[in-house]
């Protein structure tokens, strides 16, 4: 398709056609984000019931946290969820990067800051554990605790190994582009994802 | 049927069998994976019930050890749930139909459809496993404490078996949703889509939102079993009631996992039969998706007995009692549907229509639950044990059986034998009856259940019930059979051997791989028989194939 930019658009009209009826069999972006966010919603209701298993707890036990129990520091967990929403600009502006100009060179610079930002998260947390005055099994509320906290800290460290797997496969030029970037699209959506998560978590957790 | 064979019959390959055991991303191969794997999970589960009816046959507990008893019914329950009628319906038929209803070359994601089903077989292998170590004893509801006392390994390869299964079937619902919402060929509308269809999304969207929660739970119970916590360990100070409200709000919803696809099944196969225009198309499409959401907000209704306050019994009571609209819509749209056609009584109808009789017994049984002063008499009795058979069996089943005699040609490329499905049809519909039917009395008059001894005076109907089983073990034979000679040497089916209006039927049988050569139009409604249309469209999907008729033209 050459020419002018009008026949331009007229061959992206035509590719967009083809993919709405010759090829809409295969996985096409748009199909692939919409199935992804379908997944998060389904992530959703497994921390919602969780959630709501906590507040069931909590309104059958007597005194919560029990009498004894060490009280939880704020400093820690605040600064981690400073860094924890802050991460969620960085990584927004490598989705911006690469939707924008193409340029993947920013967006592996952002998603590797987003990475550092994360570890540093998780690294706060296993800090947090080791220095907490209750293990997992001293009450029902440091289990539920380990078990909120926990889960979520899985799904950090699952949105760090896709930020890697999406650095390690921009190394290959041209793998993602200004048209095609489903990987570092979805990637960030599942971290604003776990964001969000967190920022109910901490308030119930810590805040109420 | 086998009197339409055009000579183009001989062009169309049949799949050769070891395309059925390759890591195969067609939807259709992965469809009849699921069908074969959770067929035969159905005789292994079958075996297990045959050893509980066996067992229960005499009052005392004189063939099996109490224990192993418990044992049988907990494996018995899980295998028929989670490896046969969810993999079979979602996973086997919708795998199967939908992109084909939909004029789809294949599901959203080949892949993760692939990889959903490949799950299946090494996890309910493990759980077979689980019968040296002991079994899972506490029920298929798995209610802690009791569940954390008995048969720990057991109950920990439980309890990661049904987080495998349950990832499965989250993995098939979000394809399924995703193909549907966005697959259709641009001309069919969400209110062209046959009903099927419409089932499948309605069950889609109760396996995404419900099944996680169950994994939770799970996680919970994993924990209070293998790490030593408390969530619902009550001598920990945890609650296990609030075990039985996350494990019924998947399980709740599980059993219209269960029957909506059956439903559609249902409402393709009976317009085909009875040659007449479904009754209320737009009301039985919206009575699955108010059905779904309904059964996200009635999972309570299990726990009656369980010290729920009143104000909320009374709620799920009222909710439930609810849910008898849109199923009731959908009842009286198929009577009405099959009222006055031109019925041909083959195996598929005669089980399509036994569906909708035994259904409307489960169902109305279901209503007499719902209501919380009955349930608290017949709660963990017999009654309970009827009505889910009724259900379970005398709907998902049913359909699962109608479903199967249907669409046999279009999967294999073969017609089924006719004889022998009247006969499969009619042991199976009198086994049932002669063993579900007695349960009600006996919940009545008290008899619980899962208990291997029992008072003396319910022996007699025990044992009519126990000769009902083995009527309905023996009916499975016939089946058996019947489908594995059909498939290797049965007639050719052609193309559209029931006159079907929707598009799986102008593909030759078996589809080939791609599925369309070309994006289909439609033509017609998927159901409007009886029009002239109906004719020309019948007339078209049995010509030669377009390009051999092409061929001659020239």
């Amino acid at each position: 398709m050459q020419g002018s930019t009008a026949d331009q658009n007229q061959a992206d009209i035509a590719y967009a056609a083809t993919v709405e009826t010759a090829e809409h069999h295969s996985e096409h972006p748009d199909l692939r984000l919409f199935g992804f966010i379908v997944f998060l919603v389904s992530e959703s209701m497994l921390f919602l019931g969780l959630f709501v298993a906590y507040f069931a707890f909590r309104v059958v036990t007597p005194e919560w946290p029990p009498e004894g129990t060490e009280e939880l520091e704020l400093m820690l967990p605040g600064i981690n969820t400073i860094i924890l929403i802050s991460s969620s600009f960085v990584i927004h502006k490598a989705d911006t990067a690469i939707k924008q100009s193409g340029d993947v060179k920013a967006a592996r610079l952002w998603f590797a800051i987003t990475i550092a930002m994360g570890a540093t998260f998780l690294a706060g947390q296993v800090y947090e554990y080791n220095h907490l005055g209750f293990g997992l099994t001293t009450n029902l509320f440091a289990s539920t605790f380990y078990l909120l906290t926990g889960f979520h800290g899985l799904h950090v460290f699952v949105g760090l190994l896709l930020m890697s797997t999406v650095l390690w496969r921009s190394r290959v030029p041209g793998h993602y582009s200004e048209t095609s970037h489903f990987g570092i699209e979805a990637t960030e959506v599942y971290w604003h994802f776990v964001d969000v998560i967190w920022i109910v978590l901490f308030l119930i957790l810590y805040l109420l | 049927m086998t009197e339409a064979q055009a000579p183009h019959l001989e062009e169309v390959e049949v799949t050769p069998w070891r395309e059925y055991f390759s890591f195969s991303t067609d939807h259709k191969v992965i469809g009849i994976q699921y069908l074969v794997t959770s067929f035969v999970f159905y005789l292994i589960g079958g075996l297990l019930a045959e050893l509980v009816r066996t067992e229960l046959a005499t009052p005392a507990s004189d063939f099996v050890q109490r224990e192993t008893y418990n044992e049988l019914f907990t494996m018995h329950a899980t295998i028929m749930i989670f490896l046969w009628i969810i993999p079979t319906l979602t996973g086997g038929f919708g795998n199967f139909l939908v992109p084909l209803m939909i004029g789809a070359r294949d599901m959203a994601f080949p892949k993760l459809n692939a990889i959903a089903f490949w799950i299946i077989p090494p996890t309910s292998i493990l759980l077979l496993c689980s019968f040296f170590v002991g079994p899972a004893a506490a029920g298929w509801t798995s209610y802690p404490p009791l569940s954390l006392m008995t048969n720990k390994a057991g109950e920990a390869i439980w309890i990661l078996g049904v987080i495998l299964l349950g990832t499965s079937s989250i993995m098939a619902g979000l394809n399924f949703l995703v193909t549907i919402l966005k697959m259709r060929i641009p001309s069919m509308t969400l209110n062209d889509m046959p009903l099927f269809c419409w089932a499948m999304l309605a069950t889609s969207a109760l396996q995404l939102v419900a099944t996680p929660v169950l994994s939770g739970a799970m996680v919970l119970l994993g924990f209070d079993l293998l790490v030593g916590t408390n969530f619902f360990n009550p001598a920990g100070g945890g609650d296990p009631i609030v075990y039985q409200h996350m494990f019924w709000f998947y399980s709740h919803p599980a059993v219209y996992i269960m029957i909506l696809p059956a439903f559609g099944l249902i409402s393709e196969i009976l317009p085909v039969h009875a040659r007449k225009p479904i009754f209320g198309y737009q009301a039985i499409a919206y009575s699955s998706i108010a059905i779904s959401f309904l059964g996200l907000i009635v999972w309570a209704h299990h726990m009656f007995t369980s010290g729920t306050p009143d104000w909320l019994r009374m709620f799920f009571m009222i909710a439930t009692m609810v849910i008898a609209v849109p199923t009731g819509i959908k009842v009286f749209s198929w009577v009405a549907t099959v009222w006055g056609g031109k019925l041909n009584l083959c195996s598929a109808m005669l089980f399509g229509m036994a569906f909708v009789s035994m259904f409307v017994v489960g169902g109305l049984s279901g209503v007499m639950v719902a209501s919380v002063p009955f349930d608290i008499h017949v709660h963990d009795t017999y009654f309970v044990v009827a009505h889910l058979h009724y259900v379970l069996f005398g709907g998902s089943v049913f359909g699962i059986y109608a479903g199967l005699y249907h669409w046999f040609p279009k999967m294999t490329g073969r017609m089924l034998n006719e004889f022998w499905g009247k006969v499969h049809f009619a042991m199976t519909f009198v086994g049932f009856n002669i063993c579900f039917l007695p349960m009600h009395v006996l919940g009545l008059q008290g008899m619980n259940r899962r208990i291997a001894e029992y008072d003396p005076k319910f022996a007699a109907l025990n044992v009519v019930c126990t000769i009902g089983s083995y009527i309905l073990a023996t009916s499975t034979i016939p089946f058996v059979v019947n489908a594995v000679w059909s498939w290797l040497a049965g007639p050719r089916a052609n193309s559209n051997p029931w006159k079907g209006l929707t598009l799986e039927w102008t593909v030759p049988s078996p589809p080939p791989v791609e599925n369309f050569e070309e994006d289909p139009v439609l033509a017609i409604g998927p159901y409007d028989y009886g029009t002239p249309k109906a004719l020309d469209f019948v007339a078209a999907t049995l010509a030669p194939a377009p390009a051999l008729a092409a061929d001659s033209l020239e």
